[in-house]
Order: structure tokens, then C-alpha cells, then sequence
């Protein structure tokens, strides 16, 4: 067992400050389970959100010592017994409360994502699809939607009023998964170069670095889409193609 | 008083709960035409449904033709010892492989066969291998793809808005009063109709996979409005939680690793479940090693393996090699999937358990067994409904999901949660849109009876001394998890009624600190009102079924019963309490009956 002191956000949008608890932590815990020990024991009304505990469903995230990250999987052994740990809320969304914040640009911008209109299935009726072409968008699928990528991310972090104009990684990759489903035949490029954004995107990489899925967002989702647009936008054909004959046209034939 | 102050939305359908079976009502009762509202008291996408790993159990005959609905039946209705209402498991096993279609019609990617089409794995009690999955990530792959079909139809979502009660008018349902977490101001609903898919109980006891917010509180919901709860004293008890780090202990370590190769052991290196095979399930079983070991690879000419009996054998059976002596070093048993696999296969098919256990537990799962025990992990109990309906005993009031009660009978298998969830999500969301079509009445919600809500529910902020919430929800999971767990005996369950009445004594004394915005003491100390009546509900039907099944083992009355069978413990409320009567169980038709004698 080592104590810990951890210096929590304590406020809402009038204005706050960290205040210092002391936390006993035992074998094997995360900080959340320190979150959880301070409101139990000393600060019932420590605002902070969680649902699983186990990496799966994205809610705890936080700022622990300025690094974007889940709360449920940032064990304590990884920090100096007895030493310091700070715990604020994303900096890139309105603060609610404490470590609560106001995610709901989010879910705001999923809206506008153009959804899945589905191609016609095969002669039978069914839809096939194979494992080597899924691989990469099932990637993609693997977001639980922490919105640590959009946290890092410079081009809202530091600029409120390009919000506007740019839907963020998270979205980035739900796009590039729909625009790359075996399934789809819907056209969004307009959307992407003038609702989502991406030209803002300068592939600085620090949405990848902070993804707890370990997704490659940049790599696999970003540039491609990015190379897609230069090729597509202004060549309507290599898109159709891309579209109708899809990654399986060796196959089809 | 401006305390009591509320703000009133008004809708057809109100939806409480999104999760896989809110979200999939959501989206039937808009296809209806009606105004849908929404509500849930996480963020949308973090309901509990996110978390399901292992798969969709539905006969789609993807992977072994032979499979149909009617095996499926079977295979349900065994796995929940025949209590189940065996209307809303035809339903269940007939409608589920077109709500799995539907379901990637709308994106959702599943692991795929070698020629294109849906692939299936084995899971406990399922005859063929027949659960749909992604990885061992399948809630998630669910819950996305509900969610994003569900914003673009036209639903109103109320995200961190919690519902403390049902409005009636006279003998119906007229909506539910409620408050936003964000801010702590309370809000009305009116609505024609209801439904309840606000999933389980688990946070009730101490090992749970169960998030914070399985207070039972839809349960409660009903119960209060008049409603009658069926089955609670099932309760399932998932064999293989993780065991340590003690921070960890309950999380679950989905039966996908079983059915994809892995082995429990114990600590003398026995697999052990062969010595625990049930009458019941004996014919179906393999009971040697060699038969067991054949059967991963060779389906036809063997039976299946006893790791993979239903969850209650099995988690029956660690908790006895537990009272041996023949434990793992933290108080589990061993399962050991390296042995069999390699590590590259278990990466592939198990991303998440390996994650699970590399950060949380440093266990490397592809070189190293894993520990696991018991947790606490889904109600087969609920809110009784009609089977085609899914209308509840009060009029307005619909529930789907783990809410409601009757699908799983006694014991629930794996994989028929998922495909429950759509299968009466969808019956839920279709038939509150008619039924609020064909009410053409005025309804009328008297604001003297909200306003007093309202201050019934900011009592806590005014109470001096008193405890901090957080305690009694601790004491209460102590109650439950010593002496309402996985094995009951009368005694116990007598004193575990004495300990939650003083519970209640103390949960209505409990004090909160801080403001009313984003204020979790006082979320928690409204949520014991739920918590204990679920806690009350579980023991009082365990207490009254003096036998043996499925998920409710009394070591008093160990056997199954065959009087027990033809009955459901009911609980309603009458003059403020809960009190319990037997009632008859649905009887099945003749053609479905022969099902079960041409196999045995
Ligand atoms: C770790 C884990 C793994 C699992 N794996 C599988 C699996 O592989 N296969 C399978 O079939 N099943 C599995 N299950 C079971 C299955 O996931 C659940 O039974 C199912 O998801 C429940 O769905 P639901 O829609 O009924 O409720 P949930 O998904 O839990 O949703 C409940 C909703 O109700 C809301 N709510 C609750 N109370 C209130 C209130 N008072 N006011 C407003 N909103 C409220 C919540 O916010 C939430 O949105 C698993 C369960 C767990 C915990
Ligand atoms: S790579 Fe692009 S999207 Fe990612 S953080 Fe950098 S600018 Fe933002
Ligand atoms: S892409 Fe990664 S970092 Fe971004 S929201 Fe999804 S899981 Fe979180
Ligand atoms: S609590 Fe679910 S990701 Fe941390």
C-alpha cells in the first residue's frame, strides 16, 4: 500500500481550483478507484463519470498530470509512492463540474456524419463481405467514443470558433469506416472537405498517440482519406470505381 | 416553492433506458410515426449493452445448417430449466436471425465465414455454434450501430436525465418525473405510453460486472406504479469474473474464451467440470477428457465439453472446488486457454480479455492461465409482460431488455441477452407507438403530486446529520453478496429481510453535501430507494421458492422440484409492501412439447 496525494479539479464554469487529498491506494488500483475512495470517504459530491471500469465504454476520461487518458486504465503503480498526481477535466469541452464536461460537440457532429445507404444485396438476397476488407474498418469500430482524440487535438483545443468547421478525429474515422464499408454507396465527399474539415487536419499525430484503442487514426483513417479527396475530388470516375467495384473486385468478377 | 420547479416535455412514447433494447424501441416506435423521447442516465453509448463481449446468439445456420429456431428454443428453454414463458423464447429464437440481418443492414461488421456470411461461436448451453460476434466486442459493435441509425430518425434524446418515478393517471400510465444530472433540476414527461429497458439489479451486491447504474431502478419503476415483478430470485451468477487485483475483482471474463478453446482447472491442474455434470445435461455431455477435446474440432461425433454447461452449473461447481480447498492463489480457479491456442489466435479472437488482463492484471492470457470466480452479472427477473407485446400489468406501461422478466426462466444462456434485447426491443418500441395511436384520451398529470416529487427528492440536501450515502449502498452490497449470493438458505435469507429494513431506516436519514449540479452523493443516495427495493424484491422471492434452479440454489431445499415448475413467484406491491403469490407458469402447446421428448 502507498498514499498518494492527488491534487483533483474542484469547480464549474464560474471558476475553481485543485484541491489535495490524501488517497491510500493497495495493490493493482487505478486512479479511478482513487476517484471513487475520495468520494466515499471525504468528498461525496467529486463529480466525475465512469460506467465500466474495464476500458470498454469511454466515460472516465480525464487529464491525469496533463495527459489525456482513462482514469479506470492508468494503474497507480505507474507513479512514484507518495508522489503527486493531478486530475483535471478535458481541456477542449465546456467544464460542467469538477471532472465532468460538456461533451456535447459530439454528439452534435455525429449528427451531421451522412449515414450508411445500402447497396443492393446479392443476386440471393443476402450481403457478403469478407474478412480481409473489414479488418480495417472493424479497426475503426473499435472507438468507445472517449474523445481523447478530439481533446488533443490542436485544431480545437486552443481554437473554440473552428468547432464549426471541424468534426475531429473520432469523426474522421466513423467517416472513413462508412466510406470504406463494403455495404455503402453514398457519396459524402463534399462533406468531408467542407462540414468535417479535414483540410484543417495537418497530421500532427496527437490524437493517435492518446488513443486508448490504440487505433491508427492518422495512419489508417486520416491520410487515406485525405489521398481519397486529392485522387476523387476532382475525378468522379476512380471514385465510382473505388465505390462499385470496392476493395473486393478481385474477387467479384 | 422554486425548488420544486420542473420543466415538462411531452411526447407519444417515452423511452426510459438506451441501451441495445431502448435504442432498438426507439427506432420501431418513430418508424411508427409517433413522437419518441428518450432518456437514459449515462452519456448515449455508455449503457451497459457496450460492454457485452462474447456475441448475438441467433440460428442463423451460418456456420452448421442444422441449426433453426427450433434448436435454439430448445437449447433456451433447457438452459433456463423450463421456467421460462415459452412465448417470448419462440419469438425469441424465431425473430432473432432477422434482427441480426436487419442489424448489418445498418453497418454493423461481424467476424466473417470463409465465404462471405456472418460467423458464430460456440457459447454454453447452445447446441451449435451460433452467437454472431466481433471479436469479444460485440455490445459495442451493437450499441454503435443502434445509436447512429437511431440519431437520424427523428428521436429526442435526454442524455444524463434520470427518471425517479412513474406519473399515473388514474389506472394508466402518464409519463415519469424525473431530474438532469448536469444541473439538478427536475423535468416532467408526459407520455401515452412507457417503456421500461433500464437493464438490471447487479450494483446490489458487492462482485458484480455490473456498472453503477444497475440500481434496478425500472424494476422499481413498475413496482411502485402497480406493476408485477416476476422471477427475481434468479439471479445470475457469471462463473468467470476476474478474481484479482482486488480493485478488479467481479469484472467479467466473457465465456467466448470457453467457447473458443478454454479449459477451467483447478488447483491440482484437474478439469474439474467433468466430475459436475448434471442428470439434466448428461446426455449432451462429453465425460472424458478425449471426448471433450475431440468436440472443439469434430461437432458431430462428439459431445461438447462440460466447461461449457450453462452458467449456473458451472459457477455452482468453481464455487465447490472454492469450499474444497482447491482454489487459485486469489480465491479462484484457473482458466487456462494457452494450452490449447495460440497466441496470435487468442489476440485475434479475444482482443479485449487479453487487454483486460495485460493492464489491469499483468497476466499475459496467451502464455499464462487466468484467475476467475463468480460475479454477479445479469437479473433473469422483471417486469412481467405479455410475450407478444411486451405490455406490462398496468396500462401504458411496455418493458423490454433485462427489465423485464420471463424470457430466460431460471437461468439465462450467453448470447440471448443481445438478441433478446432486439428481438423485444423492437416488439416494445411497435406496440407502445399503437397503443399510443389508439389512446385518444386527455391525460392529466397533477403538478401538486410532481411538486411533491420534487421535494421528496431534495430532502437529503436539508437533513442534518445522518450518513453519507455511500455507505449504506456499501453495507447493503455486504447484505446481499453474504447472504442472498450463489447459494441461499433460509436463515440467511430471513436475516438478510431484517438487515435491508434497517437499511431502509437508514438510507431515509442519509445527508448530501455540495450543490445540486453533477452532485453523485446525492445521485446515490436517491438511487438506495431503487437499489433496496430491487435488494428486498430478490430475497423475499428466494425466501418463498423453497427448491433448487437455474439461478437460485438453496442448499436447504437442493433439489429441483416439479411443483416449483408449473410456478412463478410473482411480487406486487399491496398497502406499501412487497408481497409475493405463486402463479401458474403459460403452458406450452403440444407441438412445441414434442420438441423436448424427441431428443432427450
Ligand atoms: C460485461 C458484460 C458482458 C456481457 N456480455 C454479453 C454477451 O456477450 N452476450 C449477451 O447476450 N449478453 C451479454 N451481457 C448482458 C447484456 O449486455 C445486458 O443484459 C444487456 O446489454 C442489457 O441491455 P438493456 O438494453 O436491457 O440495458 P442497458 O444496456 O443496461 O441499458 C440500460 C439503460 O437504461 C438507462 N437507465 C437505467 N435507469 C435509468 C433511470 N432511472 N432513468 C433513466 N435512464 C435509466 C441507462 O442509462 C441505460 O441507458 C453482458 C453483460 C455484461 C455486464
Ligand atoms: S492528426 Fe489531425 S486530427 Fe489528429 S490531432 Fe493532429 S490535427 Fe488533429
Ligand atoms: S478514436 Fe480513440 S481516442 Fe478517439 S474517441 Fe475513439 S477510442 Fe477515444
Ligand atoms: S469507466 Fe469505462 S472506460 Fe473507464
Amino acid at each position: 500500500m502507498a498514499t498518494f496525494t492527488l491534487q483533483v479539479f474542484r469547480g464549474d464554469a464560474t471558476g475553481g481550483g485543485f484541491k489535495d487529498y490524501r488517497v491510500d491506494a493497495e495493490d493493482g488500483m487505478v486512479v479511478l478507484d482513487l476517484v471513487h475512495r475520495i468520494q466515499a470517504t471525504q468528498a461525496p459530491d467529486l463529480a466525475c463519470r465512469w460506467n465500466c471500469k474495464a476500458g470498454k465504454c469511454g466515460s472516465c476520461s480525464a487529464e491525469v498530470n496533463g495527459k489525456p487518458q482513462l482514469m479506470c486504465m492508468t494503474r497507480m503503480n505507474l507513479f512514484e509512492p507518495g508522489s503527486t498526481i493531478s486530475i483535471a477535466p478535458l481541456r477542449t469541452f465546456p467544464i460542467i463540474r469538477d471532472l465532468v464536461t460538456d461533451v456535447s460537440y459530439n454528439y452534435e457532429k455525429a449528427k451531421s456524419v451522412p449515414p450508411l445507404r445500402l447497396r443492393p444485396p446479392d443476386a440471393d438476397g443476402k450481403y457478403r463481405m469478407w474478412q480481409e476488407d473489414i479488418d480495417r474498418i472493424q479497426e475503426f469500430h473499435n472507438c468507445i467514443e472517449c474523445f481523447l482524440c478530439q481533446d488533443v487535438c490542436h485544431v480545437i483545443r486552443d481554437h473554440d470558433e473552428k468547432k464549426k468547421a471541424f468534426a475531429g478525429p473520432r469523426l474522421f474515422i466513423k467517416i472513413a469506416g462508412l466510406d470504406m464499408h463494403p455495404l455503402d454507396n453514398r457519396d459524402r465527399r463534399a462533406f468531408v472537405k467542407d462540414s468535417a474539415g479535414i483540410g484543417l487536419c495537418n497530421i500532427t499525430k496527437c490524437c493517435t498517440e492518446v488513443c486508448p484503442e490504440h487505433i491508427h487514426i492518422t495512419d489508417n483513417g486520416i491520410i487515406p482519406m485525405k489521398e481519397r479527396m486529392a485522387d476523387e475530388f476532382f475525378d468522379p470516375v476512380v471514385w465510382l470505381l473505388r465505390k462499385f467495384r470496392g476493395q473486393k473486385a478481385t474477387r467479384t468478377a | 416553492m422554486a425548488t420544486a420547479e420542473y420543466e415538462t416535455h411531452e411526447h407519444d412514447v417515452l423511452i426510459i433506458g438506451a441501451g441495445g433494447a431502448g435504442l432498438r424501441a426507439a427506432i420501431e416506435a418513430a418508424a411508427q410515426g409517433v413522437s419518441v423521447g428518450l432518456v437514459c442516465k449515462s452519456l448515449l453509448g455508455k449503457a451497459h449493452t457496450v460492454m457485452a463481449e462474447g456475441g448475438i446468439a441467433a440460428a442463423l445456420g451460418n456456420v452448421w445448417p442444422e441449426d433453426t429456431w427450433q434448436v435454439h428454443f430448445r437449447d433456451t428453454m433447457r438452459g433456463g430449466k423450463m421456467l421460462n414463458n415459452w412465448r417470448m423464447a419462440q419469438l425469441h429464437a424465431q425473430e432473432a436471425p432477422d434482427r441480426v440481418l436487419e442489424l448489418e443492414r445498418w453497418g454493423a461488421l461481424f467476424d466473417r465465414t470463409k465465404d462471405g456470411l456472418i460467423l458464430q461461436r460456440d457459447f454454453g448451453g447452445h447446441r451449435y455454434a451460433r452467437l454472431a460476434h466481433v471479436g469479444d466486442r460485440t455490445g459495442l459493435e451493437m450499441i454503435r450501430t443502434l445509436q447512429y441509425h437511431a440519431i437520424h430518425q427523428g428521436i429526442d434524446v435526454y442524455m444524463e436525465c434520470k427518471i425517479e418515478r412513474l406519473i399515473k393517471d388514474g389506472d394508466r400510465v402518464a409519463g415519469a418525473f424525473g431530474y438532469w444530472r448536469n444541473t439538478g433540476k427536475f423535468v416532467l414527461f408526459k407520455a401515452k405510453a412507457v417503456v421500461i429497458a433500464t437493464g438490471g439489479i447487479g450494483k446490489a451486491w458487492k462482485f458484480t460486472s455490473n456498472s453503477w447504474e444497475y440500481t434496478g431502478d425500472g424494476h422499481s419503476l413498475a413496482l411502485w406504479a402497480g406493476a408485477d415483478l416476476i422471477d427475481m430470485e434468479f439471479v445470475q451468477f457469471h462463473p468467470t469474473g476476474m478474481v484479482w487485483p482486488p480493485s478488479v475483482r467481479g469484472i467479467l471474463v466473457t465465456e467466448g474464451v470457453r467457447g473458443d478453446g478454454g479449459t477451467l482447472k483447478n488447483s491440482k491442474g484437474e478439469r474439474f467440470m467433468f466430475k459436475y455434470i448434471p442428470e439434466f445435461f448428461r446426455s449432451e455431455t462429453a465425460d472424458t477428457e478425449a471426448e471433450a477435446d475431440r468436440w472443439y474440432e469434430d461437432k458431430k461425433n462428439n459431445r461438447r465439453t462440460p466447461d461449457l454447461l450453462p452458467r449456473d452449473e458451472v459457477a455452482r461447481a468453481i464455487n465447490s472446488e472454492l469450499k474444497a480447498g482447491r482454489g487459485s492463489p486469489h480465491g479462484g480457479v484457473f482458466l487456462d486457454i494457452n494450452t490449447r491456442r495460440p497466441a496470435d489466435y487468442v489476440r485475434k479472437r479475444l482482443p479485449s480479455m487479453y487487454h483486460q488482463f495485460k493492464e489491469l492484471a499483468d497476466v499475459d492470457i496467451t502464455r499464462e492461465p487466468m484467475e476467475v470466480g463468480p460475479t454477479c452479472h445479469y437479473v433473469m427477473g422483471g417486469v412481467r409482460v405479455d410475450a407478444d407485446t411486451t405490455a406490462g400489468t398496468v396500462k401504458g406501461l411496455f418493458a423490454a431488455g433485462e427489465s423485464a422478466g420471463g424470457m430466460h426462466g431460471s437461468n439465462r444462456l450467453g448470447g440471448n441477452s443481445l438478441s433478446d434485447l432486439l428481438v423485444f426491443g423492437r416488439r416494445a418500441g411497435l406496440y407502445a407507438a399503437l397503443y399510443a395511436k389508439d389512446f385518444g384520451g386527455q391525460l392529466t398529470v397533477s403538478s401538486a403530486e410532481v411538486e411533491s416529487l420534487a421535494r421528496e427528492s431534495l430532502e437529503p440536501f436539508s437533513r442534518s446529520g445522518g450518513e453519507n450515502p455511500y455507505a449504506v449502498q456499501a453495507a447493503l452490497q455486504d447484505v446481499m453478496q453474504n447472504l442472498v449470493g450463489l447459494i441461499r438458505n433460509q436463515t440467511e435469507l430471513q436475516d438478510a429481510l431484517v438487515k435491508i429494513e434497517g437499511l431502509k431506516e437508514r438510507a431515509n436519514k442519509v445527508r448530501v453535501e455540495g450543490g445540486r449540479a453533477y452532485n453523485p452523493g446525492w445521485h446515490t443516495a436517491l438511487d438506495l430507494r431503487s437499489l433496496l427495493t430491487v435488494a428486498e424484491c430478490s430475497a423475499r422471492a428466494a425466501l418463498e421458492r423453497r427448491e433448487s434452479r437455474g439461478g437460485h440454489t438453496r442448499e436447504d431445499y437442493p433439489q429441483l422440484d416439479p411443483e416449483w415448475a408449473k410456478v412463478n413467484v410473482v411480487l406486487r406491491l399491496k398497502n406499501g409492501s412487497i408481497t409475493g403469490s405463486r402463479e401458474p407458469l403459460p403452458q406450452m402447446p403440444d407441438d412445441l412439447r414434442k420438441l423436448f421428448e424427441d431428443r432427450q
